[in-house]
């Protein structure tokens, strides 16, 4: 793997010095014009992700793993060429994120940019794909953005959005008869996407929501914001945040000990295992994948794990599954063109361990199965990465925003 | 007056060096990718413009992130939602710069060293805290899609062409560089303009400058408002150069990297900014396939120049050349 990287670095470098001195030596002459260096070269990949901030773990260095494991295991090759991976730290920059993958699409000719996280870079990536026709798969990035009025021809958003993962832990709470909400909200357009799906469903169920209270970005003390929670009266206070500040969060809550149940509404496993079993037992969220859920799961987790010292968290799957599906779609459409590649995606039923019966709707949206799990407790836990458990698991039809809400300009022309 | 301006600003010396670094910006984009080349032109100007604060007015703003970002909103709104003329919606974001280079001088401008500093810093936090939380901002997405559009209606400044081997949207590089030239023309002119000697007379001495009657304040003034206006500016045209004007473009840690540029290529000096701007940016770009250590490696460059080059790479070479040259007139004597 490493060596793999140091390659591609390599062709890289070389690929712009000689670059380079051809623009130098073009423009000194000024005489004739330097043939492309950049032709069909076979497929190229490029994992945009964030190898050393806030998302690393869940993307990051294990998503270009991933994206290496399928092309492994595809063959090294499609349509008789060579597959290369190349990838980058987009720092979680929009500005560094869309320069690095105009330089992609223009100098090295990549056909694909896969994982995406932070969906400001995700959406202006996604952009960047419609305009210059090139297929873009967010993996990383939960924002419904993507498939609503940010959505493009060329986009897929694969592993999970922020509606279904809201939506899967309301609706399951709700049915147990918790049917009152609080919600903590953080204080910028995500939290308020992520509060406005989770509140719209415990309404629809019958149920309702006592209050909303908006914390901050990076807030570390929640003490008054959980006061406010415990007075509330509801039986759930839900946590529309994420990360850092859904970790503090959650550690607090048990401080104080708050009686009330608590839903995370956007947790990776890495929150988990940030935040301990003996924190976070019984806390229940919905996933699109975790390793325990069966023996393909497993097999595929285990392999990871030998590659990458973690199990591989939601988007990490989701990069391996989706750089599968298209793969396989180039080799369907007998071409690179990215028109027919994504013409042969919307046509193919994706089947590994990832998606049963995945399929990818107009607006870009991958249908697949979501998952409601419930943490372990220590003394359920037979290893280290044992940490979840299945509670239920949610058909793709009922788990995303139905495509007649979607306000994607694509379906209703 | 007519001595005091002797070195010209467009005396042969001056006018070659012009002529070099119209040539150098006709290079550019042969020597990196173009659309990297732009970024650090529009990056050089916004160094350019701050340096003009604290290199010459004595002036550490630590919050000229929120010039540059609003000029970057405004410009994308204006491109975007008003659909104005790519021109106009650069006025549009420039007109914003200036106005709260305005309001920020009110606030600021009688304060001196790191009482400055924070004014500026806590006043930029106010600025990123209404972008952030605006309704036409897009929060922390930011804003996408902003379209590059036609220059007066005529020339496309979205298409690309084949020049001399180099595929790149020709016409917007031509308008970055117009506008990053003229930019840095109008700095050198004000700086060498009466005003601008009385502006560094204010820097080295102030209480003597106001003895001699000079309103300090009030140049003071005039500078950062120049200023805002120019990193403005910057931002607008970054924002029609990739399409987006995003959040970390107001962040405190884009005017902490103003500041770091500037001090690389050479506070005080005229190229110095520039240099280090499109410096700072190429490593931002080709390190990016290094990942996690990018930082580590941009740290190390931080550290060594600081040390080796306290005068900044321009600062130091100028420093170089004028010591040879005194050396090279006493040994002739």
């Amino acid at each position: 793997m490493q060596q793999t990287l140091q390659r591609s670095l390599d062709s890289k470098t070389r690929q712009r010095w000689n670059g380079r001195l051809g623009g130098l030596a073009c423009a000194l002459c000024a005489l004739l014009p330097v043939a492309g260096w950049a032709g069909p070269n076979g497929i190229k990949i490029g994992v945009l992700t964030d190898m050393s901030g806030q998302y690393a773990a869940i993307s990051g260095p294990g998503s270009v793993v991933a994206a290496q494991m399928a092309i492994d295991d595809f063959g090294g090759k499609v349509l008789g060429k060579p597959i290369t991976l190349v990838s980058a730290d987009h720092q979680n920059k929009a500005d560094i994120g869309v320069a690095k993958a105009r330089e992609w699409i223009d100098t090295q000719n990549v056909d694909m940019i896969a994982d995406l996280v932070n969906s400001g870079v995700a959406i202006a990536v996604q952009k960047l794909g419609a305009e210059k026709h090139r297929i873009t798969i967010v993996n990383g990035a939960g924002s419904t953005a993507l498939t609503n009025k940010e959505c493009s021809p060329f986009g897929v958003h694969y592993a999970y959005d922020t509606y279904a993962i809201a939506k899967g832990t309301a609706t399951a709470l709700a049915k147990q008869g918790l049917d009152s909400w609080f919600f903590l909200q953080a204080d910028y357009a995500f939290g308020q996407a992520l509060q406005s799906d989770a509140a719209r469903i415990v309404t629809g169920l019958g149920g309702k929501v006592t209050g909303t209270v908006k914390h901050p970005f990076n807030t570390t003390d929640f003490a008054s914001y959980l006061l406010q929670a415990q007075s509330s009266g509801a039986k759930v206070v839900g946590l529309a945040n994420a990360g850092a500040d859904f970790t503090n969060a959650v550690k607090q809550a048990r401080e104080f000990g708050l009686k009330q149940t608590i839903a995370g509404l956007l947790v990776f496993d890495t929150d988990i295992k940030a935040l301990g079993l003996a924190t976070a037992q019984g806390m229940k969220f919905t996933t699109a994948y975790t390793w325990e859920l069966n023996a393909e799961t497993e097999a595929f987790g285990k392999r990871f794990l030998a590659k990458h010292n973690a199990m591989p968290t939601m988007s990490q799957a989701g990069v391996y599954s989706s750089t599968m599906m298209y793969l396989n779609a180039v080799k369907a459409a007998n071409s690179d063109d990215a028109e027919a590649v994504m013409k042969k995606m919307r046509e193919l039923t994706v089947n590994d361990f990832f998606a049963k019966n995945g399929k990818l709707r107009p607006d870009g949206r991958f249908v697949h199965d979501m998952y409601l799990v419930e943490v372990k407790s220590p003394a359920e836990s037979r290893s280290n990465w044992d940490q979840l458990k299945l509670v239920a698991t949610i058909p793709g039809d009922q788990a995303f925003m139905p495509l007649a809400e979607s306000t994607c300009p694509l379906i209703h022309k | 007056m007519s001595a005091a301006r002797a070195p010209g600003l467009l005396g042969s010396p001056a006018l070659l060096s012009w002529i070099g670094v119209l040539a150098l910006g006709v290079l550019l984009p042969f020597l990196v990718y173009p659309v990297l080349a732009m970024e650090m032109l529009c990056f050089a100007l916004f160094a350019s413009a701050f340096n003009l604060l604290l290199g010459y007015g004595g002036l550490l703003s630590f919050g000229h992130a929120a010039f540059f970002g609003i000029g970057a909103y405004v410009c994308g709104h204006a491109a975007k939602v008003w659909q104005l003329d790519p021109l106009l919606a650069l006025a549009c974001g420039t007109a914003a710069g200036v106005m709260l280079g305005v309001a920020f001088g009110a606030v600021a401008i009688r304060r001196q060293g790191i009482y400055f500093a924070m004014v500026t810093l806590a006043l930029a936090q106010i600025v990123y805290f209404v972008l952030l939380q605006a309704p036409f901002t897009g929060g922390e997405d930011g804003l996408q899609g902003i379209p590059r559009g036609a220059l007066l209606g005529v020339l496309d400044l979205q298409s690309e062409s084949v020049l001399l081997g180099q595929r790149a949207a020709w016409g917007l590089y031509g308008l970055v560089l117009a506008v990053t030239v003229s930019g840095h023309f109008l700095i050198a002119r004000v700086l060498a303009s009466p005003t601008g000697l009385a502006l560094r007379s204010v820097q080295e001495h102030e209480p003597r400058a106001r003895s001699l009657g000079l309103p300090a304040s009030g140049l003071k003034f005039g500078m950062l408002v120049l200023s805002a206006g120019l990193a403005a500016l910057a931002g607008a045209l970054k924002a029609l150069v990739l399409g987006l004007a995003a959040l970390t473009d107001a962040t405190w840690q884009m005017s902490g990297e103003v500041v770091l540029m500037t001090l690389i290529g050479g506070v005080g000096t005229l190229a110095g900014p520039a240099v280090g701007a499109g410096l700072l940016r190429y490593l931002h770009h080709t390190l990016a396939g290094l990942g996690s250590w990018v930082t580590v490696v941009l740290g190390g460059i931080f550290v060594f120049c600081v040390l080796v080059f306290r005068r900044g790479m321009i600062g130091e070479w100028l420093a170089w050349w004028q010591r040879s040259r005194a050396a090279v007139g006493s040994s002739g004597r």
